[in-house]
């Protein structure tokens, strides 16, 4: 199972039971379908329902991205795993202050922990970063309300970030903070773009549960986005996302010149750099790891569809919810 | 007290009662992950294969349950006989359906890969067994939280093996 990513303008088409891509100059490109679990759509592409039913038969999700190539939206297959239940016991640890602040309060150590993981593989003057978001953490704990929490984790956030003009090794990736409407430089790029490809990530693993994915417990649970995502999406932004551009760049295989400026003041990856990431990020997701207690080799992409089922298991009184705290 | 005779089950829960109090709990609470298994994928192709010949093939009656093979016998396609306790007594509760229905009809399980076939009769011993079985089901369903995991020896088979045995090690 794998993503497709399309950046040139064309169409997507059914033949039969499965789909080609046709780019501008006519040249045909037939995709097969049952190995697909997500299309990301960078490009300009024309499409009609009869292709849309056939991802929803299959169940492939389809993502959009506008030309900037941030996040647009996603075209999900009606979802085959409904459950009124969990959505009552789902509603139930959100009403409740006590149970959402315990679940928020988890999605915040797992994403401590791999953010501090992260400072720890970069030895040299770390020390005092990795101290400063220890003295914070301590507090995480004592934390009464959900933006009181919110608060703390901004905290160790930008702290966090300051660390990162220590693991980067080439200056011209340094940066002075985190900006993100719109992001200036190219670290702010990468991280954005990132994110939100994180964030459909979680999304896609998310619609293969029962969850609901509207209702969140450290994120505002709104209308507009499926907010679950961004709570679980914490937890990995730090462990997949982060790694990985530091890594990019420590390489050397992502370069000024996969970047572009809009009125010298938005900075964004172009085509390239794009490609570059994706083609790391998908290797990433695949690999895989010894589960310690399933015995098994699992992907980190399987990795967050068990961070679903822990979720799940806490809320209908199972098992308690911990975070997974990356142990390799 | 239970009336047995207001029970209704489906001939799957009646397999998941004999298999796992756990599985059956997580099922009738509507958290399933037998769609992407391959080996429910497998059953399926099985019974789209084999046994075309046969008159009636998947007969749904009362909503409830769906007999593979339906003619002078009730019977049932199994791609093996691992779990043959189980498929005998889902098979003796079609059979208990159809009687109280007034049809009486002898079942037969069937092993294709196995060249196999067994037969079941619904005595009257049988029939206490499935009414013991209906307010079994009954009461795993109605506890308010899952039954606890026990190991056994087909859950890495099983698709809930991710589901039930993911955990985190302080």
């Amino acid at each position: 199972m794998k993503d497709i990513f399309i950046f040139n303008n064309g169409r997507l088409k059914r033949t039969d039971s499965t789909i080609q891509f046709i780019d501008a100059d006519g040249k045909k490109k037939t995709i097969p379908i049952v190995q697909v679990e997500n299309i990301h759509l960078f490009g300009e592409i024309d499409m009609n329902t009869s292709f849309l039913n056939l991802l929803t038969q299959q169940g492939v999700v389809l993502h959009t991205y506008n030309y900037y190539g941030y996040y647009s939206g996603s075209f999900i297959p009606r979802s085959k795993q409904v459950s009124g239940y969990i959505d009552v016991r789902q509603a139930s640890h959100i009403l409740d202050p006590q149970k959402r602040i315990f679940i928020a309060r988890q999605f915040i150590y797992g994403a401590v922990h791999h953010m501090l993981k992260n400072i720890r593989q970069h030895k040299d003057g770390s020390e005092v970063y990795i101290n400063t978001i220890e003295s914070v953490r301590v507090n995480i704990e004592n934390a009464k309300t959900i933006p009181e929490l919110m608060g703390m984790e901004g905290n160790i956030r930008k702290i966090y970030f300051q660390s990162f003009n220590h693991m980067i090794k080439n200056e011209f990736f340094h940066f002075v903070k985190r900006e993100k409407r719109p992001p200036k430089d190219p670290i702010n790029a990468l991280i954005s773009f990132g994110n939100s490809i994180m964030y459909t990530t979680v999304l896609s693993e998310l619609y293969k549960t029962q969850l609901n994915p509207t209702m969140s417990f450290l994120h505002e649970p709104s209308v507009k986005r499926y907010s679950l995502s961004l709570d679980l999406a914490e937890i990995f932004k730090p462990l997949i996302i982060d790694g990985l551009i530091v890594s990019l760049i420590n390489n050397r295989v992502m370069k000024s010149n996969h970047f572009e400026y809009i009125e010298s003041e938005i900075c964004l990856l172009n085509d390239e750099g794009r490609k570059i990431f994706l083609k790391a990020y998908e290797e990433k997701l695949s690999k895989t790891i010894k589960h310690r207690t399933l015995k098994r080799q699992t992907s980190y992409r399987f990795l967050i569809r068990l961070e679903c089922y822990k979720l799940i298991k806490h809320i209908i009184g199972d098992t308690t919810y911990k975070p997974l705290k990356a142990w390799w | 007290m239970l009336n047995v005779d207001e029970l209704k089950a489906t001939g799957l829960s009646v397999q998941y009662y004999l298999v796992c109090h756990r599985k059956l709990w997580l099922s009738t609470h509507q958290i399933q992950f037998e769609q992407d298994s391959d080996r429910v994928l497998e059953g399926k192709v099985l019974h789209e294969q084999t046994y075309n010949k046969h008159g009636n093939k998947e007969v749904l009656i009362d909503n409830l349950i769906k007999i593979d093979l339906f003619g002078d016998y009730v019977g049932e396609v199994k791609s093996s006989s691992r779990m043959q306790q189980s498929d005998r007594m889902q098979l003796l509760y079609y059979l208990y359906v159809l009687k109280q229905a007034g049809i009486n009809k002898v079942g037969k399980l069937h092993y294709p890969k196995e060249k196999k076939v067994e037969e079941v009769h619904l005595t009257d011993a049988a029939v206490k067994e499935v009414e013991k079985v209906l307010i079994g089901i009954q009461v795993v369903k109605d506890k308010s939280t899952p039954p606890p995991l026990i190991k056994l020896p087909y859950c890495s088979k099983c698709a809930y093996y991710s589901f039930c045995w993911v955990g985190e090690v302080d």
